[in-house]
This record gives structure tokens, sequence and C-alpha cells, in this order.
């Protein structure tokens, strides 16, 4: 097991690349906690499987570096990386059996009967294959035979880490909160860095102590789901994280205000040195109320019951804006929005600013 | 509630039964109407019964015939299916050098039969063709007009020539449908390269190698053209397959009789070994897949 390091790590599939647009990824530095469960999160197209295939080997960077704890890796094969990885459809062998699809990776690497024979029964006992085993993987549902992708991904107790590529694409709703489940007991259990690529947002949050947000081939965001839900550093973190997504109001920030552009301020929770280019103020649907007085003014377009919680989806100033209110509050009278000022963050051209205080602690 | 049945959608077939008919069925028949009856000409028919199989099946020169055919399409399936599989594995899988590669393999496929024949004929001549004559010059006794072993392997080697493509891009186009994730996993497991083929290409290229195998067994089981325009299927009987046997007893002796049993039977036994083929590589794919539903 070691500690990932990527080092001005940058990929583009065109042999030569002109701009930043044709890179796939925009180069990056960053440091992967040996045995931490990450999820790399983002849109479709954002560059996560690029990524993942750069860290498992798969892919060859087109420019940086790759580290092992401090051996570079970047020329190394996936075998010399030691690395496991489950892609987003099933791939078993058809014509060997669940047993010796588990027992493929260790045979590969000449491990002895006996112990093949139980670490596959205790695989088998994890994805709950056991009267399986002697099946042919052929003919096997999809969410079967992707459990024994996920099997076969994690039978070699050994590996540096163990990387996902949206694995539950293919399994139906209830088993993949088994799966996750057992996914994150394996993690306690072991040890192992494991690597886990989504576009759920649910499933990143729940999965992983640290998520990994990536836009247009850049890493935005690399934090805790609570850091990603307080304070997003990129627009995109704010829309992508939370549902719905943070709300953005144009602004003209000054010292602790915000003044909109109707003329309204808003008091921030903190001190802003000058900031410059696109200004947006952003705040969270769940940390906005509707008041009597003292907010915005606020058109009500639509309310939405979703169980636990209504959602308001409304106007200010033509600027549409989401407020969730607890159940049971009346909406009635209530003609103006407000925000916890501690929770608003300052934007500017579309990455977060730091507040003087925070910048100086 | 029990479904109304409307019979009248028969009408709808008729067409096709009619065309069927004619294309078929009733030329079928005649062969099968000369099969049963012996005739001196003059369009004047003597019920013969199943003389003429009787004749058939005990006739040396069909079994000779019959064998010399086995053997020709056991030797071809034998060398074409390996050699078009290895072709398929390396030929290149995108770029100019892929499409370039896979003009270059059709090309035999779109050469008329005889005209395949012809430029073995006289590629193989030991006095102007190149093949020929480069063996000569080699010190080998090289003579396909009268040496029969040479004479097989010419042949042999034609077909090779002329078909190897057809098997070699069925199974590429088999390999080219298989998702880059299976060869990554396989990295992921180390497998080797041996393993990939086993495991990976061999079983996603089962269904196409079935169409592969049925259509080289049949084409070749039923090889005309080529063997007749290169050796005439001499010398002697040497390369007398049943097509041009059959040929030689129909239109060069007037046998109408004989060769309608011979063809009849030559049908059945064609059509046997498609099924027997077909059953085996279905059932071998049955007998795999065969899970009881238990989940």
């Amino acid at each position: 097991m070691a500690q990932i390091t990527l080092k001005n790590l940058a990929h583009s599939y065109l042999p030569n690349p002109q701009s930043e647009t044709d890179y796939a990824l925009k180069e990056m530095d960053h440091v992967w906690q040996d045995g931490g469960a990450y999820a790399l999160l983002g849109s479709s197209g954002c560059g996560k499987t690029t990524l993942l295939n750069i860290i498992s080997g798969l892919l060859t960077p087109s420019h940086g570096r790759v580290l092992f704890g401090d051996r570079d890796v970047t020329d190394a094969t996936t075998a010399e990386r030691n690395i496991a990885q489950v892609f987003q459809f099933p791939v078993v062998y058809d014509t060997m059996n669940v047993r010796d699809n588990l027992a493929f990776p260790l045979k590969n690497r000449g491990k002895d009967a006996a112990y093949i024979k139980a670490r596959v029964d205790q695989i088998a006992r994890m994805i709950g294959m056991e009267a399986w085993l002697d099946r042919k993987a052929q003919g096997l549902t999809a969410d079967a035979k992707q459990k024994i992708s996920l099997g076969r991904g994690m039978v070699r107790e050994d590996v540096n880490a163990i990387l996902f590529d949206e694995p539950l694409t293919v399994i139906d709703p209830h088993m993949k909160w088994e799966l996750r489940t057992q996914l994150k007991e394996l993690h306690r259990q072991f040890g192992h860095t494991m690597i886990y690529v989504t576009h759920d947002q649910t499933e990143a949050l729940t999965f992983a102590q640290k998520v990994v947000v990536m836009y247009e081939g850049r890493v935005v965001q690399m934090g805790t789901p609570e850091e990603l839900f307080e304070r997003p550093a990129h627009t995109f973190v704010g829309y992508f994280i939370g549902s719905p997504g943070m709300n953005f109001l144009e602004a003209d920030v000054q010292g602790d205000r915000a003044l909109l552009p109707g003329g309204e301020t808003v008091m921030l929770g903190a001190h802003y040195g000058p900031v410059a280019g696109r200004v947006q103020i952003g705040i969270r649907p769940e940390h906005a109320t509707l008041v009597a007085s003292g907010g915005l003014p606020l058109t009500i377009r639509r309310i939405e019951d979703v169980g636990r919680h209504r959602l308001v989806r409304g106007e200010v100033m033509g600027r549409p804006l989401n407020v969730v209110m607890p159940e049971g509050m009346p909406v009635e009278g209530l003609p103006q929005v407000a925000f916890a000022p501690q929770k608003i963050n300052v934007y500017a051209d579309d990455w977060r600013v730091v507040p003087q205080e925070e910048g100086a602690a | 509630m029990e479904k109304t049945q409307n019979n009248k959608a028969w009408f709808l077939v008729l067409p096709v039964l009619v065309i069927v008919a004619f294309s078929a069925v009733i030329p079928l028949m005649t062969v099968v109407n000369y099969s049963v009856n012996d005739t001196f000409g003059n369009n004047e028919f003597f019920w013969a019964g199943l003389e003429w199989f009787d004749e058939m099946v005990h006739s040396s020169r069909l079994h000779e015939a019959l064998g010399r055919q086995t053997l020709f399409s056991a030797i071809i399936l034998a060398i074409e299916v390996p050699l078009g599989i290895f072709v398929a594995l390396n030929m290149p899988k995108k770029g100019f050098w892929a499409s370039l590669v896979l003009v270059l393999m059709a090309l035999p496929l779109l050469i008329p039969f005889n005209v395949v024949g012809t430029i073995w004929q006289i590629f193989g001549r030991t006095d102007i063709g190149l093949l020929g004559r480069g063996l000569k010059a080699l010190g080998l006794d090289y003579n396909y007009t009268s040496d029969p072993l040479d004479a097989w392997i010419t042949v042999i080697v034609m077909d090779v020539w002329h078909w190897t493509s057809l098997v070699a891009l069925l199974c590429y186009a088999g390999l080219q449908s298989i998702p880059q994730a299976y060869y990554q996993a396989a990295r992921i497991d180390q497998a080797s390269r041996w393993a990939v083929f086993r495991y990976i290409e061999l079983p996603k290229m089962k269904g196409v190698l079935l169409i592969a195998v049925l259509l080289r067994f049949m084409d070749s089981f039923m090889i005309y053209t080529e063997p007749f325009v290169v050796t005439g299927g001499g010398p002697g009987n040497s390369t007398t397959f049943l097509s041009i046997d059959l040929v030689k007893m129909a239109v060069g002796q007037f046998d109408l009789g004989p060769a309608a049993a011979f063809s009849i039977m030559y049908f059945l036994v064609i059509l046997l070994v498609s099924w027997v083929f077909y059953t085996v590589m279905t059932n071998l794919d049955r007998s795999q897949t065969d899970i009881p539903e238990a989940m």
C-alpha cells in the first residue's frame, strides 16, 4: 500500500495539444493518502475515467508523473503497480465458472492452491455468491456478473489501491446499498486505498471520506462532504453537490457586505478584501429562510413537497432562487427571503474568494 | 380468452411460396423424378424405383469421391480456421492500416471462381507460371498435372488463398466487438497473452466461428469451379471431388438417373453434416449457460 502522488499531471489524447481545451485532464498536483476512501465525482466527460486509468496504468499520461510512495510508476505496467480495478460494465470470463473467475488474478500471480481456495470462499461469502461458485459465469444476470467483477477486484489482499469506475451502474437500487455498505466495511477491515468514480453525489458522499470533484478536466475541490457542502471552492461544486444546488446572485462585494444590482444590501459573515472579476454570492437553499421583512423580495413560482421538507422555488430580481423550508412552516405572509450571513460564500470568476479572517488564520 | 384465429393471413405468404416453388421445389422435384426413372432420350421415362439409389450407395466411384471430398474439407477447415483466427488477431485494429488491410483481405473474395482457378492454373505451370518455375528453379520436382500430391497441394493452397480471408474477416468482426474493458480487466488481472486469447477472445468469437466453420464446410464440400479449372479432376481421378464427378456423370455421360440419385444423396449429406455441426456447437454453448433459475 502506498500514498499516491500526482505531480504536474496532465493528459491529452491528441498527439500535439495546442491549447488548454485539447487536454482531457488539465495540469494537477494531488496527493491521495494511503488507506483513504476517495470518491471521484463529476458529470460525464469531465475526465474521471481518464484520471482513474492513469492511476491504474491502463493509460500513460502525456505530461507529469505518478508516484506510489516514493516510487515513480509513470511508465510502470498495471501489473507492476499492483492495482485492482472494477469497471462500469461487468467483465467476467464467460467460459470459466464463478470460482475460477474469482481465483483468476491469484492464479496468474502464482499463489498456492490452499490460499486461493480460502480467499475465494471468503470473497464469495462477502458478495453473496457462495452457492454459485461452480456455475458457469456466462448467462448470469448483469448484477451477478458485476458482483463477480467486484469480487475479482477485491480478491487480492496486497494491492496498492482498488479503483472503482462507476461499478454500481448496472446494479438495482436495493443491491446498490448493500454492496456499497460492503465496500465501506471492506475498507474499514483491510484499509486499502479506494478510489470510487461516480456521477451520483449520494453515492460519493456516503462512500467516501474525501470527495474529489472534477469539472472540465480539472479537480476543482478535494474535501470532506461537509467542506463541499459548506464551502464549495467552485460554483460547479455548489451546483453539483446538494439537491437542489446552491443559489448564486450577482453582487458587488465591499468589505463585509454585498450590494445587489437592485440596490439591496446583503450582510456577509466575514470581511473581504477587494474582489475583481465576475462576482457572485452563493447560498445553499438550506441556509435561506422566508421572512416577513428585512430580506430580499422573493417571487414564489412553485412549492414542492419533497417529504421531510418543502422546496420553495422562486425568483429574486429575475434570478432563480430556491429555499428549503422545514415541514409544517407556513409560507403565507412571508414575502421576503433572508440568508444566514455565516453561510454565504463569495465567488469571483467561479472560484471561491477566501475571506480575510479565514485567510489569515 | 381464446385468441381468434384468422387463417386468411396465409394468403400473404402465397407469393413467397410461389417463388420458392419455381426457384427451388420444382427443380428439385425434377431431380427426384429423374432419380426414380430411367431414360434413353426422346423424353421417354421408365420407372426404375430405388434402383439408382441402390447402385449409387454401393458405387465405389462415389465412395472414393466422397472420401476425397471429406479429406479435402477436413484439411481446408484445419488450415483456414486457425490461420484465419491468427490473421484476424494480428490485423491492425484502427487507422489507415486497418482500412488498407481490410481491402487487401477482401480482394480474393471478390474474384470470380473460374478466374481464381485460371490464376492458379497459370501460376502453377512449370513452363510459364511464376510458382511452377520458381519451384523448379529451387530444384523441386513439382508438376500438378502429373503428380497427384502436387495437384492436391495446389488445390488446397488455392482454396486457402481464396477463402482464409472470409474466416479472418468474420473473426476480425468478432474481435472488434469485444469491449476494451475486457482487455483492461485482463491487464489488471495480469492475464497472459494466451489466457486473453483462451478466456476472452476465443469465447467472444464463438458465434462468428460457428458461421465461418459452417460456410467453409458447405462451400468446400460443394467445391467445383476452381479445381475443375486447375486440374480438371486429375491427374487420374485424384482431385475428382463430388461435384466434379457429378457433372461428369450427368453432363458428360448423360446418366441422368444415377446422377439425380447421386445429387439427392449429396444434398442430404451436406444438410446432415451442417446440421450436426450446428447442433454440436450450439449445444456446447447451451450446456455452459444452462443455469437453473435460483436467484
